[in-house]
Formats: C-alpha cells, structure tokens, sequence
C-alpha cells in the first residue's frame, strides 16, 4: 500500500493485507494441521519408488480420505476451492466495508456487512494513541492504530495500517486534536487574504484581478496543504529515549521481587516435603507447571521491557515497548490523572523505582496490554524517574519541586515540606507513621506512604475527580482522618490515612479549592491552542 | 502533628467545611426505616433458622438474640443517621456527608460531573421523593443523595448539570 492521506476529509480502506494478518495465525494453523495429517501422502507423491502405503494392504485402502481421493476427487477439489472462494469472497467484502474518515473534529469508522457499526469520536477527546506492530504485521509493514477514549469500551481500533500510514495518521490527529492544526490554517487563510486584498487594490479592475484572485486562492490553499504534509514536520523525526534499559537490571530487578522470593520459598518447601516424608519423586512433576509459568512470566517480562523507550514528543509522551510485536503509545497532556513511585523492599539496596501511572483508557486488547499502558517505567534509578517525571508531569517538575519529590523518596526529615501522621497515629500505621505525609503544591498533591515498601504518589489537581475525608470510630477516638482523592480507575489509590483530623480537614479543604482553580485554568484538552 | 493541641471536640470530629448545611426531608427517615426493618427482620429469621438446623440448643439463642439487640441499636438510629445526611452547594462545588459513627465527606467540583441521575423507589415515590446520584469519571466518587423531595431533585438535578456545563473542561 503506498503511503496516502489518510486524513484528508474521504473515507479511507485499510491496508488490503488486513484479513490475512487478522486470520493469519488460524490460516497458518489450518495448512499447519493439513500438513502434518498429509505428510506420508506428501512424502509418496515427492517419492513414489518408497511407497508408504502399498496398494495391497487394507488400512490403505479402509481410510476414507484415500476413497474420497479415489472416486470423487473432482468434487472435493471443486467443493474445497468453493470454500475458499467464498471465504476470500467475505473477507474481501468485509474489508470493503471497513473504512475510515478523519475530519478536523472527529474521527469515524464504519464497518461490518450484516450488521453495520458506525462509531464518531471527538478528537479533542483522544485519551491516547497507540500503534501496535505484531511479529506477523510487521514482516508485511503493517500496524495496528488504536484510539484511546475514556471508558471500558471507547478504544477504536485500524487494523491494519501500513506503518507508515499508521505513524503519519498518529501524527495528524494528535495535531489537529490539539486544535494547533485549526489555528495556524486560520492564520493561514488571513495572510493569503491580506495578500490577496493588496494584490486587488493593487491591480486593474476587471480580468487581471479575477486572475490574481484565483492565483491567490491557490497559494492560500497550498498553504493549507503545508500543514498536512508530514514531511516538513520536523517533529516526526523519531525522539530519543531518555531512558535505555539493561538487560541485567531488568533481570536483575524481576528476579529480586517478594513474589519471586516466595514462588522459590514454595519450591524449597515441596523438595523438602518429598525428602523428609514418602511422597516420592512424582511430587517433581507437579512442579513442571509452576515452572513453566514462572518461566514464561520472566521471559515475558524481560522481552517487552528490553526495548523500552521514552520520549517526549510536541503532542505528549511516547512510551514504546517489545522486541518482537512492539507497541509505541503516545499520550498527550494532561492525559495523566495519577502517579505513583514505589519501591519493591528487594529493590532498595540498588535504588531502583517504578512509575504507574493511571490513565482514563483502558485497553481493550488485554490485561496485560493495559499493565504494559499503565506501568510508564519498569524499574529505572533515581534519576530515571526524575527523567519520567518532567515527561509526565511538564508543569510540575522544576528544580524547586525536584527536592521536594527526592524528600518523598527518602526516609522522613524534620522540615522536609511534608505535613506527617502524629505519633498516635503509629496505633494504624506500626512501621510507617513517621513517612506517612503529605505535601499540598498548588498544582498537585504529593503523597507520601511506607516504611517497607516505599511509594509516592503525585496527583495533580487539575484532574481530582472528587476528594473525601472519612472516620471511623477508632480513627475518632484517636482524632484521626483518612483523606482520599478519587481519579480514574487505575493501578494508583491515592489516598492517606491515620492523618490528624484537623490536618486532614485542612488537606480535604485545600486540595477542594485548589482543584477547583485548577479545572478553571486547564486547558489540556486542547493542549496545543493555549 | 498537633499532639499537644487539647482534645476539642472540633478536632474530634469531621468538620472541615462549616456553613450553610442542608438537609434531607424527614420523610425519607420512614423509607429508610422500612429497608432497616426488612433488612433486621431477615438477619433474625436466617439466623434463628441456621441456629435451628444446627441444633445448638439454648446457647444458639444467644446468637439471635445478639443479632436482634444489634438490628434494634441500628433502627434505633435511623433519625439521626438520616439527620446527618447533608449537603452544601457551594460556588465551584458540590459537599456531601453522610454518617455517624463512619463519617465521609465528599466534594465533587460542578466541572467534573459526567452525568446526574434521579431514581426513585416505589417506597419513595409513595411518599413523593426521589433520589439524586452524582457521577464523576471516579467511580470511588459513589455521591447519592436520597430522601429529596421530587421537586427539589428535579430542580437540583437541572441546576447542577447548568452549573457543570459552565465549568466544564477535559476530564
């Protein structure tokens, strides 16, 4: 497929390879088991002086397949080549049927024969945009584009796009999402009619100004034309990762996890229960699961991570991830409702971290395809996830707040900014009530929880839902409180307890005010027009 | 980190945001009553019943007695449960609090309300009131507001999404 518009107002195909790369796996698994049932026919036909099946023997001549060859063999080839003529007949129809319509404000797609799907998304709404290449798509230079909207059901799939359409589209509806595209072409048409108001009072009455007209309306539309033309932007040049991942620290960090530790534990316990008591060694075969399991976990992890990159890009962050199928997902401003940094216990000694995030999207591919979305940095060091920071959090990440985030990362100070749980809050939190705090920016809260497993969470403002204060009766014989900030489902609670009440009712009517200014002044859904 | 502050009762309990409190109408103190009362006389029977199958004798009583003694402290106190039902509009935002022994306080920004719902029971609608739910892109965010007079959900309902609709911005 060459690379065309996809964006420019008509409704557009897909890549012609998308029922092959849909049903490619089945299609491969049903010449797979044809095979593997003809290979002796096979084998005769290439070597017919080794014959495998002799024509005198019965179980050659019993098989109903060598009957069926033998006396209706016209039939079951046409019979066949009708199944797959009408197989490729619906396929062809429905990719026929599948298309797709970017305008300035919406994006739509229409697909199905029997029953006909029309669905319009506002792109002022976009959640995120992510492009997948599976193994198979990217041997043909496909990839999958999905357009993420808030909710369970709102993504809207192409598959498949060649890759260069699919990074060019990604390109354009982010720009014209951002309401960037609608200003500047404004400002377009107003120079080329300034210039075209000169040029006419300038000019002759009559045929030479009718001329100068139409000769301007070309400028003015080439302009126009600038805009959409991908090549010029100098923004589709692939970005740098500020992050480059290791392979031992991604092997290192998945295996020092306390899941890790006790999956190991267990398996020390079974070897030990065989030894010590008669159960003998059949026990070793119930453990071939577990192993399998564990091993593809890690394996698993350790390839989708390997490759995993992070940029900033003019329309938002570009987190990319996989070796094999990759999957490379920009998510503009203000997109990101929660963040969290935490610490496995394992992890301390090294310093690593990792960075979930909540989003308003949720895959609808997987779970493990919405853990790979939410998980923005896999394990990283300090400085890493500073680097992550001022990609997710731009306005909040400043040389001032960069010592106040490395505060919450740390083991709790005296006059480090965070308002902490009083000591008789230790009665709720043993280890932690000395961290347990909080620290209120104007544009975020900053949460800081565990002694064990450390983590902070940020939540801006500006994308609180709500927030609730509540107490139960041992908080209230204690004058505590719990504050928590509700936001879009995700792997991220904020929230803080074993807070002082009074501490907790300034938090709840601080952080209540502050959101509401900062709704007031957000304007991320139109992040390029500000 | 107030520990020598004196225990007032300000600080023992939740009261971050004084002022103007509105409340739900006493009517809605009979709807609640009557779920109460269902819901008590139901834990008794199937109580009893298991107790009776399990033939536990004069100690199983106990039990039911024990879970009758709890459902009549907790009917006991629909008034002032349903009194401490409360919410406030204020400019920008909506406070909601409800409880007593478990106390939450809830503000929802007028900006971040997706859609208001009103939904009425066939007790409530007997006694002409209706129930008005808040619903935000949190799901946590869990805001009903019942035993509001059918006129007034009605009202509010239209002046919330109005205010929302002057407030509202991405998500």
């Amino acid at each position: 497929m060459s690379k065309v518009d996809l964006a420019d107002g008509g409704w557009h195909r897909l890549h012609p390879a998308t029922p092959f790369l849909k049903g490619g796996i089945a299609l491969i698994a049903v010449v797979g088991v044809i095979i593997a049932n003809l290979r002796e026919r096979i084998f005769e036909w290439l070597f017919p002086q080794v014959a495998v099946c002799p024509p005198g023997e019965g179980w050659c001549e019993a098989d109903p397949f060598t009957r069926l060859l033998d006396e209706y063999l016209v039939p079951v080839l046409l019979a066949a080549l009708g199944i797959v003529l009408v197989f490729i007949a619906l396929f062809w129809v429905s990719w026929r049927m599948h298309t797709l319509r970017v305008t300035d404000e919406v994006v739509e797609i229409r697909q199905g024969v029997i029953f006909r799907s029309h669905r319009k998304a506002r792109l002022d709404r976009i959640q995120g945009i992510n492009i997948q290449r599976s193994l198979l798509a990217r041997i043909f230079g496909a990839a999958k584009l999905e357009i993420s909207g808030a909710g369970a059901e709102a993504n809207m799939q192409l598959a498949y796009l060649s890759g260069a359409n699919a990074d060019a589209l990604r390109a354009e509806l982010l720009r014209r999402a951002s309401g960037l595209r609608a200003r500047e072409a404004a400002e377009a048409v107003e120079r080329a009619e300034a210039e075209a108001a000169a040029v006419v009072a300038a000019g002759e009455e009559g045929e030479t100004a009718e001329a100068a007209r139409a000769t301007l309306a070309d400028i003015a539309r080439q302009r126009l034309a600038e805009f959409s033309a991908p090549e010029l932007d100098p923004n589709l040049a692939p970005p740098e990762s500020v992050v480059t991942m290791s392979l031992g620290r991604l092997v290192g960090s998945t295996l020092l996890n306390v899941g890790t530790w006790l999956f190991a534990l267990a398996i020390v316990g079974i070897v030990l229960a065989m030894v010590l008591g008669d159960a003998g060694p059949f026990v070793l075969f119930g453990l071939i699961p577990m192993l399998f399991g564990f091993g593809s976990f890690v394996v698993g992890r350790v390839v989708k991570s390997l490759r995993y990159s992070i940029a900033a890009t003019a329309d938002g962050v570009r987190v990319g991830f996989g070796l094999l199928s990759t999957s490379n997902e920009t998510i503009p401003p203000g997109r990101i409702h929660a963040v969290e940094i935490s610490q496995d216990i394992l992890w301390r000694p090294f310093d690593w971290w990792t960075v979930r995030v909540n989003l308003a999207s949720r895959s609808a591919s997987s779970s493990s395809q919405a853990q790979l979305t939410t998980t923005i940095l896999p394990v990283g060091s300090r400085d890493e996830v500073f680097k992550v920071l001022e990609l997710v959090l731009p306005s909040l990440m400043n040389d001032d707040t960069r010592a106040l985030v490395e505060a919450g990362l740390l083991p709790a100070r005296p006059e480090d900014g965070f308002t902490t749980s009083p000591r008789r809050g230790a009665v709720l939190r043993w280890f932690s009530w000395r961290r347990n705090g909080f620290l209120l920016h104007p544009d975020a809260v900053v949460l800081r929880r565990g002694a064990v497993w450390r983590s902070l969470a940020v939540v801006p403002t500006a994308r609180t839902q709500s927030v609730a204060v509540s107490q139960g009766p041992l908080e209230r014989a204690l004058r505590l409180a719990k504050v928590r900030f509700h936001t879009v489902q995700g792997p991220v609670t904020p929230s803080l307890g074993a807070l002082d009440a009074l501490d907790a009712s300034a938090l709840f009517r601080d952080t209540a005010s502050a959101s509401v200014a900062a709704i007031a002044a957000d304007r991320t859904h139109r992040w390029g027009s500000a | 980190m107030t520990d020598d502050a004196p225990a007032t009762t300000a600080s023992a309990r939740l009261d971050p945001i004084p002022g103007e409190w509105r409340g739900v109408s006493p009517k809605y103190i009979v709807v609640d009553l009557v779920g109460n009362l269902i819901g008590g006389i139901v834990s008794v029977v199937v109580a009893s019943f298991s107790i009776w199958l399990l033939h536990w004798g004069v100690w199983g009583w106990v039990i039911t007695i024990a879970v009758a003694a709890v459902m009549i402290v907790l009917i006991s106190l629909t008034p002032r449960r349903v009194r401490a039902i409360r919410y406030q509009l204020r400019e920008d935002d909506l406070v909601f609090r409800r409880g007593l022994a478990f106390q939450r306080i809830v503000a929802v920004p007028f900006g971040r309300m997706q859609l208001v719902d009103i939904t009425r029971g066939p007790l409530a609608r007997a006694l002409g009131l209706a129930e008005l739910k808040l619903v935000t892109a949190a799901a946590a965010t869990a805001v009903v507001i019942p035993g509001l007079a059918i006129e007034d959900a009605e009202e509010l309902r239209d002046r919330l999404v109005a205010l929302a609709e002057t407030r509202r911005a991405g998500l």
